[in-house]
């Protein structure tokens, strides 16, 4: 070991240094030192830790489930798909506006468990692969994917291609017959609901622990 | 035979060269003379008052091995690509609107109808494809030349780092002129970024503002393409330019040092 790392005693008085105090560490240079890093420190964090709550806000923001009327309960049958565009981001246009594929709930077919969410599904166009936009395709009777060849059967699960999970859904609710559609939800294999995940995260067996519910999920 | 010689006679002023000599006493005697020496006064009163010349002398004037050749010019070339984007992309965004509902006309109205627009936007638009070429073309060439060895690690990390902010670059600008093309490309990306387990649900709500692409993940985008980002990379390349300066270039892999005759042993 060099000179350099060697240790000296914790007493100034020790260490020879002139007008030293009886039992006193800290020397005067190195106590003005500290507090003005110190000061600076807290400067900086005075200005840097708002902008970086400022940037990392949306993350911890909980939206709002808003309910939009799509149609009347009569616009839809239960063997075949209805599209309907309306609006799950506001303000931003049509950028903000997506399209789901809206039937009855058919009791043959749809075998999970029924409750007032689901009379009518509403599936989302989203492809769980990475997010390109799904199109059914009434002769194949399938949803397919134009961007790297998702496929996925009539109830939206997925029947081949690179999907991770079924294509999403939305809370429906009819109320005066009409039908409403609420936000949007991920399902597993076996259609059990789980809080919105984003495409390529899926939530069957460890997946749902890998990529856990945001912040951002709506309140119902 | 002498111990001293006689100064040799001076030549007739006919036959003494007529060079130029500097002003006297008497001051400069042209015209050019004096810009001369006002240029020379300035560049000293700067210099009197900064000591730049000698940390310039340091940077430029420095010594380079033997075989130094035109793949040596590529990091530099990066650097203007740089510049260039730097200059390009600060005047796109005098007419550039970074809002979901304006920006692809701003664009369209970059392409078509502002003067020189359609060209400015070109140079920053292929510019940008340049720029990551020529970043790659210095990678491979500082990695076929052995170049990142010691003591110049912490040059290649450095540089690494440059080329992840040149890629985050082309990501966040590639959904600026918000046409179908760059919203998508800019949905699969962030998705792709999701897809990393624990911290990638919440790396792309950072990323889009959000659970969806929202109102102020354009401006969100905008801010890292033009401020932070290129921010960081100055920065950093500053201090790639500086390592570079300090440890020097190193010689191609195909140049031998000269070992000293006298130090070569004989062979058997």
């Amino acid at each position: 070991m060099s000179d350099k790392h060697k240790k000296s005693s914790p007493y100034t008085a020790d260490r020879g240094i002139p007008g030293a105090f009886e039992g006193e560490t800290v020397t005067r240079r190195r106590f003005m030192n500290v507090t003005a890093q110190g000061l600076g420190g807290v400067a900086v964090a005075a200005f840097a830790l708002p902008a970086l709550g400022f940037a990392l806000g949306p993350v911890f923001e909980r939206t709002k489930m808003q309910w939009q009327d799509i149609g009347p309960l009569s616009d839809f049958n239960e063997d075949e798909y209805i599209p309907k565009v309306f609006t799950i981001v506001n303000g931003i246009g049509t950028a903000g506006e997506t399209t789901a594929y809206v039937r009855l709930r058919n009791p043959e077919i749809d075998t999970e468990p029924e409750d007032e969410y689901n009379r009518v599904i509403a599936i989302s166009t989203r492809c769980n692969h990475l997010g390109c936009p799904v199109r059914f395709t009434p002769a194949a009777g399938r949803f397919l994917c134009p961007c790297h060849g998702g496929v996925y059967d009539f109830r939206g699960l997925r029947a081949g291609g690179p999907p991770v999970r079924p294509l999403d859904r939305f809370y429906t609710r009819i109320e005066d017959s009409r039908v409403l559609v609420g936000a949007r939800y991920s399902v597993n294999s076996e259609l059990k609901r789980f809080s919105p995940r984003d495409p390529g995260q899926p939530v069957d067996g460890i997946g749902q622990y890998l990529y856990p519910a945001r912040f951002s999920t709506p309140e119902k | 035979m002498p111990r001293f010689r006689l100064p040799t006679p001076s030549r007739p002023a006919a036959l003494q060269s007529k060079a130029k000599r500097p002003a006297g006493a008497n001051g400069p005697s042209g015209p050019v003379e004096t810009a001369a020496e006002g240029g020379i006064h300035v560049v000293d009163w700067l210099d009197e008052r900064t000591s730049l010349s000698g940390g310039l002398r340091w940077m430029m004037f420095r010594k380079v091995p033997k075989g130094t050749n035109w793949f040596y010019t590529l990091g530099s070339a990066t650097m203007f690509a740089f510049l260039s984007q730097a200059v390009t992309g600060i005047f796109l965004a005098m007419y550039y609107d970074p809002s979901p509902t304006r920006a692809y006309e701003s664009v369209r109205y970059i392409v078509n109808d502002a003067f020189l627009g359609e060209f400015v936007r070109g140079m920053h638009r292929w510019g940008s494809s340049v720029m990551v070429i020529l970043i790659c073309l210095h990678m491979a060439r500082t990695f076929f030349f052995g170049a990142y060895k010691y003591p110049r690690e912490l040059n290649w990390v450095i540089g690494v780092a440059l080329l992840i902010l040149t890629f985050a670059m082309s990501f966040t600008g590639y959904l600026l002129p918000f046409d179908q093309r760059s919203y998508w490309a800019t949905i699969v990306g962030v998705n792709i970024n999701g897809t990393g387990p624990l911290v990638g649900p919440y790396l792309s709500d950072f990323l889009r503002a959000g659970p969806e692409f929202g109102a102020t993940t354009l401006s969100r985008f905008y801010a890292i393409h033009m401020m932070l980002v290129p921010g960081l990379i100055a920065a950093l390349m500053g201090a790639h330019l500086y390592l570079v300066a300090k440890l020097g270039t190193t010689a191609p892999p195909w140049m031998r040092a000269e070992r000293e005759k006298s130090l070569i042993e004989d062979e058997v």
